[in-house]
Protein backbone atom coordinates (compact mmCIF):
# COMPACT_ATOMS: atom_id res chain seq x y z
CA UNK A 1 0.00 0.00 0.00
CA UNK A 2 1.07 3.44 -0.97
CA UNK A 3 1.88 5.85 1.93
CA UNK A 4 1.76 9.61 1.26
CA UNK A 5 3.95 11.12 3.24
CA UNK A 6 1.83 14.68 4.04
CA UNK A 7 -1.27 12.15 4.75
CA UNK A 8 0.72 10.08 7.58
CA UNK A 9 2.27 13.64 9.34
CA UNK A 10 -1.34 15.13 9.26
CA UNK A 11 -2.52 11.71 10.83
CA UNK A 12 -0.13 11.53 13.24
CA UNK A 13 -0.38 15.20 14.22
CA UNK A 14 -3.93 14.70 14.34
CA UNK A 15 -3.93 12.11 16.75
CA UNK A 16 -0.76 11.67 18.82
CA UNK A 17 -0.27 9.14 21.14
CA UNK A 18 1.96 10.90 23.33
CA UNK A 19 1.25 12.06 26.66
CA UNK A 20 2.63 14.57 29.22
CA UNK A 21 3.53 12.52 32.68
CA UNK A 22 4.91 13.14 35.73
CA UNK A 23 7.33 10.40 37.19
CA UNK A 24 7.95 10.95 40.95
CA UNK A 25 10.93 9.22 41.55
CA UNK A 26 12.25 8.97 45.49
CA UNK A 27 16.57 9.51 44.57
CA UNK A 28 19.04 8.95 46.75
CA UNK A 29 22.88 8.98 46.57
CA UNK A 30 24.63 8.98 49.66
CA UNK A 31 27.75 10.55 48.25
CA UNK A 32 25.37 14.04 47.36
CA UNK A 33 23.04 13.84 50.78
CA UNK A 34 22.21 11.31 53.81
CA UNK A 35 18.76 12.04 53.01
CA UNK A 36 16.39 10.57 49.98
CA UNK A 37 14.25 12.76 48.71
CA UNK A 38 11.26 13.10 45.40
CA UNK A 39 12.29 14.29 42.23
CA UNK A 40 9.66 14.92 39.90
CA UNK A 41 10.50 14.36 36.17
CA UNK A 42 7.58 15.43 33.32
CA UNK A 43 8.25 13.30 29.84
CA UNK A 44 6.00 12.78 26.67
CA UNK A 45 4.98 9.29 26.68
CA UNK A 46 3.10 6.96 24.98
CA UNK A 47 0.75 5.43 27.73
CA UNK A 48 0.95 2.08 25.96
CA UNK A 49 4.58 2.36 26.91
CA UNK A 50 6.05 0.65 30.47
CA UNK A 51 7.28 2.02 33.46
CA UNK A 52 10.75 0.83 33.09
CA UNK A 53 10.26 2.99 29.61
CA UNK A 54 9.45 5.78 31.52
CA UNK A 55 13.01 5.18 33.26
CA UNK A 56 15.00 4.80 30.22
CA UNK A 57 13.78 7.97 28.55
CA UNK A 58 14.80 9.88 32.03
CA UNK A 59 18.00 8.06 32.10
CA UNK A 60 19.23 8.41 28.64
CA UNK A 61 17.77 11.81 28.13
CA UNK A 62 17.14 14.40 31.12
CA UNK A 63 19.55 12.77 34.31
CA UNK A 64 22.26 10.48 32.85
CA UNK A 65 22.56 9.71 37.73
CA UNK A 66 19.01 8.31 38.09
CA UNK A 67 20.58 4.39 38.84
CA UNK A 68 18.42 1.21 38.37
CA UNK A 69 18.50 -2.12 37.97
CA UNK A 70 17.40 -4.20 34.88
CA UNK A 71 18.62 -6.88 32.81
CA UNK A 72 15.76 -8.26 30.12
CA UNK A 73 13.71 -5.92 30.16
CA UNK A 74 11.01 -8.62 29.66
CA UNK A 75 9.77 -9.55 33.08
CA UNK A 76 11.87 -12.67 33.48
CA UNK A 77 15.45 -11.62 35.01
CA UNK A 78 13.36 -10.19 38.57
CA UNK A 79 15.86 -7.12 38.66
CA UNK A 80 13.62 -4.39 38.44
CA UNK A 81 10.94 -4.71 41.13
CA UNK A 82 10.48 -1.50 42.10
CA UNK A 83 7.38 0.54 44.43
CA UNK A 84 5.16 2.20 41.65
CA UNK A 85 2.36 3.92 43.08
CA UNK A 86 2.77 2.42 46.45
CA UNK A 87 2.55 -1.08 44.88
CA UNK A 88 5.35 -3.51 44.52
CA UNK A 89 5.57 -4.51 40.72
CA UNK A 90 7.92 -4.77 38.00
CA UNK A 91 8.41 -1.85 36.09
CA UNK A 92 8.52 -4.03 32.82
CA UNK A 93 5.67 -5.19 32.88
CA UNK A 94 3.63 -2.37 34.03
CA UNK A 95 1.86 0.19 31.53
CA UNK A 96 2.01 3.38 32.11
CA UNK A 97 -2.04 3.54 31.21
CA UNK A 98 -2.30 1.43 34.01
CA UNK A 99 -1.02 2.92 36.80
CA UNK A 100 -3.00 6.51 36.39
CA UNK A 101 -1.24 8.93 34.42
CA UNK A 102 -3.17 11.66 34.98
CA UNK A 103 -1.69 12.17 38.40
CA UNK A 104 2.06 11.29 39.36
CA UNK A 105 3.39 8.24 38.80
CA UNK A 106 5.60 7.36 41.78
CA UNK A 107 8.53 5.55 41.88
CA UNK A 108 11.00 4.28 44.74
CA UNK A 109 13.10 1.47 46.00
CA UNK A 110 11.18 -1.60 47.46
CA UNK A 111 10.80 -1.49 51.37
CA UNK A 112 12.96 -3.87 54.06
CA UNK A 113 16.13 -3.53 51.99
CA UNK A 114 19.04 -1.33 52.51
CA UNK A 115 18.58 1.42 49.43
CA UNK A 116 22.43 1.96 47.88
CA UNK A 117 21.76 4.63 45.02
CA UNK A 118 18.33 5.71 44.09
CA UNK A 119 16.21 2.19 43.15
CA UNK A 120 19.05 0.02 43.91
CA UNK A 121 18.87 -2.40 46.66
CA UNK A 122 21.13 -4.78 48.55
CA UNK A 123 19.87 -7.80 47.87
CA UNK A 124 22.21 -10.05 49.82
CA UNK A 125 19.88 -10.68 52.81
CA UNK A 126 17.56 -11.62 50.37
CA UNK A 127 19.66 -14.45 48.67
CA UNK A 128 21.08 -15.23 51.87
CA UNK A 129 17.50 -16.17 52.95
CA UNK A 130 16.90 -17.91 50.17
CA UNK A 131 19.96 -19.81 50.08
CA UNK A 132 18.92 -20.62 53.92
CA UNK A 133 16.22 -22.61 52.54
CA UNK A 134 18.74 -25.03 50.09
CA UNK A 135 16.91 -24.61 47.11
CA UNK A 136 18.34 -27.10 45.21
CA UNK A 137 17.59 -31.04 44.89
CA UNK A 138 18.72 -32.80 47.74
CA UNK A 139 19.00 -36.86 47.21
CA UNK A 140 20.38 -40.08 49.02
CA UNK A 141 21.74 -43.24 47.34
CA UNK A 142 23.21 -43.63 43.71
CA UNK A 143 22.46 -41.10 41.05
CA UNK A 144 20.39 -42.88 38.40
CA UNK A 145 21.43 -43.60 35.10
CA UNK A 146 18.65 -41.43 33.43
CA UNK A 147 16.19 -39.08 33.62
CA UNK A 148 14.44 -39.06 37.52
CA UNK A 149 11.28 -39.52 36.10
CA UNK A 150 8.29 -38.01 37.31
CA UNK A 151 3.95 -38.06 36.80
CA UNK A 152 2.30 -35.24 35.42
CA UNK A 153 0.31 -34.99 38.20
CA UNK A 154 3.60 -34.96 41.06
CA UNK A 155 4.76 -32.10 38.41
CA UNK A 156 1.35 -30.39 39.02
CA UNK A 157 1.77 -30.63 42.61
CA UNK A 158 4.33 -27.88 42.70
CA UNK A 159 4.36 -26.37 39.65
CA UNK A 160 2.84 -23.13 40.77
CA UNK A 161 5.94 -21.80 43.21
CA UNK A 162 8.27 -22.84 39.90
CA UNK A 163 7.62 -19.43 38.31
CA UNK A 164 8.99 -18.01 40.93
CA UNK A 165 11.64 -15.19 39.40
CA UNK A 166 13.58 -14.13 42.71
CA UNK A 167 12.46 -10.57 41.81
CA UNK A 168 11.79 -9.70 45.68
CA UNK A 169 8.41 -7.67 45.10
CA UNK A 170 6.50 -10.44 47.53
CA UNK A 171 9.34 -10.05 50.23
CA UNK A 172 9.80 -6.25 50.38
CA UNK A 173 6.09 -5.84 50.67
CA UNK A 174 5.65 -7.91 53.00
CA UNK A 175 4.98 -6.07 56.63
CA UNK A 176 7.05 -8.53 58.99
CA UNK A 177 9.92 -8.42 56.49
CA UNK A 178 9.86 -4.38 57.16
CA UNK A 179 10.35 -4.60 60.66
CA UNK A 180 12.17 -8.01 60.75
CA UNK A 181 14.91 -8.68 58.60
CA UNK A 182 15.18 -12.10 60.13
CA UNK A 183 12.13 -13.44 58.80
CA UNK A 184 12.80 -15.91 56.01
CA UNK A 185 10.55 -13.95 53.97
CA UNK A 186 7.83 -15.30 51.18
CA UNK A 187 10.44 -15.48 48.44
CA UNK A 188 12.76 -18.32 50.32
CA UNK A 189 9.59 -20.09 51.17
CA UNK A 190 8.05 -20.17 47.86
CA UNK A 191 11.16 -21.92 46.46
CA UNK A 192 11.71 -24.16 49.83
CA UNK A 193 7.71 -25.29 48.86
CA UNK A 194 8.93 -25.86 45.06
CA UNK A 195 11.62 -28.76 46.64
CA UNK A 196 9.28 -29.55 49.91
CA UNK A 197 6.71 -30.62 47.38
CA UNK A 198 8.70 -32.21 44.58
CA UNK A 199 8.44 -36.14 44.60
CA UNK A 200 11.96 -36.53 43.55
CA UNK A 201 13.25 -34.50 46.08
CA UNK A 202 14.37 -36.26 49.52
CA UNK A 203 15.25 -33.11 51.69
CA UNK A 204 12.06 -32.09 52.41
CA UNK A 205 12.65 -33.07 55.76
CA UNK A 206 15.61 -30.55 56.48
CA UNK A 207 13.62 -27.58 54.75
CA UNK A 208 10.70 -27.91 57.21
CA UNK A 209 12.79 -27.80 59.82
CA UNK A 210 14.07 -24.63 58.88
CA UNK A 211 10.88 -23.31 58.06
CA UNK A 212 9.14 -24.83 61.75
CA UNK A 213 12.22 -22.04 63.96
CA UNK A 214 11.18 -18.64 64.83
CA UNK A 215 12.09 -16.72 61.66
CA UNK A 216 10.13 -18.95 59.66
CA UNK A 217 6.41 -20.06 58.12
CA UNK A 218 5.27 -19.32 61.39
CA UNK A 219 5.59 -15.20 61.75
CA UNK A 220 3.31 -15.02 58.22
CA UNK A 221 0.29 -13.26 59.35
CA UNK A 222 -1.56 -13.89 55.72
CA UNK A 223 -1.74 -10.73 54.88
CA UNK A 224 -1.62 -11.35 51.16
CA UNK A 225 0.55 -8.80 50.27
CA UNK A 226 2.63 -11.13 48.63
CA UNK A 227 0.28 -12.68 46.60
CA UNK A 228 -0.97 -9.13 45.14
CA UNK A 229 2.48 -8.42 44.80
CA UNK A 230 3.93 -10.88 42.79
CA UNK A 231 4.23 -9.91 39.32
CA UNK A 232 4.32 -14.03 37.96
CA UNK A 233 0.70 -14.65 39.54
CA UNK A 234 2.31 -17.32 42.29
CA UNK A 235 -0.07 -17.61 45.25
CA UNK A 236 2.33 -17.12 47.60
CA UNK A 237 0.56 -17.19 50.38
CA UNK A 238 -1.24 -20.20 49.48
CA UNK A 239 2.36 -21.71 49.16
CA UNK A 240 3.28 -20.43 52.99
CA UNK A 241 -0.28 -22.22 54.27
CA UNK A 242 0.36 -25.22 52.36
CA UNK A 243 4.57 -25.40 54.03
CA UNK A 244 2.01 -24.84 57.53
CA UNK A 245 -0.19 -27.66 56.82
CA UNK A 246 2.99 -30.32 55.98
CA UNK A 247 4.13 -28.86 59.33
CA UNK A 248 1.24 -29.76 60.91
CA UNK A 249 0.64 -33.26 59.71
CA UNK A 250 3.60 -33.95 59.78
CA UNK A 251 3.84 -34.30 63.35
CA UNK A 252 0.14 -35.18 63.93
CA UNK B 1 16.05 20.51 34.89
CA UNK B 2 19.98 18.44 36.01
CA UNK B 3 20.91 22.07 36.97
CA UNK B 4 17.41 21.84 39.10
CA UNK B 5 17.76 18.61 40.37
CA UNK B 6 21.18 19.03 41.75
CA UNK B 7 20.59 21.92 43.40
CA UNK B 8 17.57 20.28 45.14
CA UNK B 9 19.65 17.87 46.18
CA UNK B 10 22.24 19.53 47.94
CA UNK B 11 22.21 20.51 50.94
CA UNK B 12 21.00 24.61 51.52
CA UNK B 13 23.95 26.35 52.42
CA UNK B 14 25.43 25.00 49.12
CA UNK B 15 28.40 22.64 50.29
CA UNK B 16 27.60 19.33 50.54
CA UNK B 17 28.44 17.45 53.61
CA UNK B 18 29.48 14.03 51.61
CA UNK B 19 31.48 13.44 48.10
CA UNK B 20 32.23 10.33 46.45
CA UNK B 21 34.92 9.87 49.02
CA UNK B 22 33.08 10.58 52.15
CA UNK B 23 29.86 8.60 51.33
CA UNK B 24 26.63 8.87 53.51
CA UNK B 25 25.67 6.41 55.64
CA UNK B 26 22.90 3.93 53.86
CA UNK B 27 19.97 3.49 55.59
CA UNK B 28 19.62 0.00 56.75
CA UNK B 29 16.08 -1.36 57.05
CA UNK B 30 15.34 -3.03 60.99
CA UNK B 31 16.96 -5.74 62.12
CA UNK B 32 18.55 -6.48 58.93
CA UNK B 33 19.75 -10.37 57.78
CA UNK B 34 22.83 -10.90 59.57
CA UNK B 35 25.66 -12.37 57.34
CA UNK B 36 25.49 -15.99 58.91
CA UNK B 37 21.99 -16.73 59.65
CA UNK B 38 21.55 -17.55 63.65
CA UNK B 39 21.20 -21.27 64.25
CA UNK B 40 17.69 -22.25 65.18
CA UNK B 41 15.98 -23.62 68.28
CA UNK B 42 14.92 -26.96 66.82
CA UNK B 43 11.77 -26.91 69.00
CA UNK B 44 8.03 -26.78 67.49
CA UNK B 45 7.05 -24.19 70.11
CA UNK B 46 5.97 -21.39 67.46
CA UNK B 47 3.97 -24.34 65.91
CA UNK B 48 2.05 -24.97 69.06
CA UNK B 49 2.18 -21.64 69.71
CA UNK B 50 0.47 -21.47 65.77
CA UNK B 51 -1.85 -24.08 66.74
CA UNK B 52 -3.16 -22.83 70.36
CA UNK B 53 -4.14 -19.39 68.38
CA UNK B 54 -6.53 -21.25 66.09
CA UNK B 55 -8.03 -24.10 68.47
CA UNK B 56 -8.62 -21.73 71.37
CA UNK B 57 -10.21 -19.09 69.04
CA UNK B 58 -12.73 -21.19 67.93
CA UNK B 59 -13.68 -22.54 72.06
CA UNK B 60 -13.28 -18.91 73.16
CA UNK B 61 -15.83 -17.88 70.65
CA UNK B 62 -18.77 -20.68 72.26
CA UNK B 63 -16.96 -19.66 75.65
CA UNK B 64 -17.49 -15.76 75.48
CA UNK B 65 -20.50 -15.15 73.68
CA UNK B 66 -22.39 -18.37 76.09
CA UNK B 67 -20.28 -16.10 78.85
CA UNK B 68 -22.24 -12.65 77.39
CA UNK B 69 -25.46 -14.18 76.66
CA UNK B 70 -25.65 -15.20 80.32
CA UNK B 71 -24.54 -12.79 81.36
CA UNK B 72 -25.88 -9.66 79.87
CA UNK B 73 -29.04 -11.01 77.85
CA UNK B 74 -31.08 -13.85 79.41
CA UNK B 75 -32.96 -13.48 82.30
CA UNK B 76 -33.63 -9.82 83.20
CA UNK B 77 -30.10 -8.95 81.35
CA UNK B 78 -27.54 -7.07 83.37
CA UNK B 79 -29.23 -5.44 85.76
CA UNK B 80 -29.42 -9.12 87.69
CA UNK B 81 -25.75 -9.41 88.52
CA UNK B 82 -24.80 -9.18 91.60
CA UNK B 83 -22.92 -10.96 94.31
CA UNK B 84 -25.85 -13.38 95.06
CA UNK B 85 -26.05 -14.29 91.06
CA UNK B 86 -21.87 -14.62 91.20
CA UNK B 87 -22.16 -16.90 93.72
CA UNK B 88 -25.46 -18.80 92.75
CA UNK B 89 -23.47 -19.28 89.34
CA UNK B 90 -19.95 -20.34 90.92
CA UNK B 91 -21.73 -22.64 93.08
CA UNK B 92 -22.10 -25.64 90.51
CA UNK B 93 -18.72 -27.16 89.02
CA UNK B 94 -20.28 -26.50 85.52
CA UNK B 95 -19.77 -22.52 85.83
CA UNK B 96 -16.49 -22.43 87.49
CA UNK B 97 -14.85 -24.90 84.63
CA UNK B 98 -16.79 -22.54 82.02
CA UNK B 99 -14.85 -19.71 83.71
CA UNK B 100 -11.67 -21.45 84.53
CA UNK B 101 -11.48 -21.89 80.52
CA UNK B 102 -12.19 -18.64 79.50
CA UNK B 103 -9.70 -17.07 82.04
CA UNK B 104 -7.30 -19.57 81.13
CA UNK B 105 -7.88 -19.34 76.97
CA UNK B 106 -8.44 -15.85 76.77
CA UNK B 107 -5.51 -14.73 79.21
CA UNK B 108 -3.23 -17.05 77.48
CA UNK B 109 -4.75 -16.30 73.65
CA UNK B 110 -4.27 -12.75 74.58
CA UNK B 111 -0.92 -12.79 75.72
CA UNK B 112 0.88 -14.81 73.07
CA UNK B 113 -1.47 -12.58 70.21
CA UNK B 114 0.41 -9.57 72.35
CA UNK B 115 4.00 -11.80 72.65
CA UNK B 116 3.53 -11.55 68.44
CA UNK B 117 3.12 -7.87 68.32
CA UNK B 118 5.89 -7.07 70.51
CA UNK B 119 8.38 -9.30 68.08
CA UNK B 120 6.86 -8.04 65.22
CA UNK B 121 7.12 -4.32 66.37
CA UNK B 122 9.76 -4.07 69.34
CA UNK B 123 12.77 -3.42 67.09
CA UNK B 124 15.47 -3.24 69.76
CA UNK B 125 16.92 -6.62 71.68
CA UNK B 126 16.46 -4.97 75.03
CA UNK B 127 13.15 -3.72 74.70
CA UNK B 128 12.14 -6.67 73.13
CA UNK B 129 12.93 -8.25 76.25
CA UNK B 130 11.81 -6.54 78.95
CA UNK B 131 8.31 -5.93 77.50
CA UNK B 132 7.92 -9.67 76.93
CA UNK B 133 8.80 -9.70 80.53
CA UNK B 134 5.99 -7.06 81.55
CA UNK B 135 3.76 -9.39 79.41
CA UNK B 136 4.80 -12.41 81.00
CA UNK B 137 4.65 -11.10 84.30
CA UNK B 138 1.30 -9.71 83.65
CA UNK B 139 0.18 -12.69 82.38
CA UNK B 140 1.02 -14.99 85.45
CA UNK B 141 -0.50 -12.91 88.08
CA UNK B 142 -4.14 -12.33 86.23
CA UNK B 143 -3.67 -16.49 85.30
CA UNK B 144 -3.36 -17.12 89.02
CA UNK B 145 -5.60 -14.95 90.60
CA UNK B 146 -8.81 -15.70 88.89
CA UNK B 147 -7.68 -19.25 89.44
CA UNK B 148 -7.66 -18.80 93.30
CA UNK B 149 -10.48 -16.74 93.36
CA UNK B 150 -12.42 -19.27 91.58
CA UNK B 151 -11.90 -21.85 93.45
CA UNK B 152 -11.33 -20.41 97.30
CA UNK B 153 -14.30 -18.33 95.84
CA UNK B 154 -16.64 -17.75 99.58
CA UNK B 155 -20.04 -17.15 99.29
CA UNK B 156 -20.47 -16.24 102.92
CA UNK B 157 -17.43 -13.82 103.08
CA UNK B 158 -18.70 -10.62 105.18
Amino acid sequence: MATPTLDKVEAESAASPYITVTLRIRRFNPEVSDEAQWQDFRIEIDPKERVLDALHKVKWDIDGTLTFRRSCAHGICGSDAMRINGKNRLACKTLIKDVNPEKPITVEAIKGLTVLKDLVVDMDPFFQAYRDVMPFLITKGNEPTRERLQSPEDRERFDDTTKCILCAACTSSCPVFWNDGQYFGPAAIVNAHRFIFDSRDEGGEQRLEILNDRDGVWRCRTTFNCTDACPRGIEVTKAIQEVKRALITRRF
Amino acid sequence: MSTESSAAIGSVEGVSLYDVDNPAPVIEPPRKRTGKTPKGSRTNFEMYAWLFMRLSGIVLVVLVLGHLLIQLVLDGGVSKIGFAFVAGRWASPFWQLWDLGMLWLAMLHGANGLRTVINDYAERENTRFWLKMLLYTATVFTVLLGTLVIFTFDPNIR
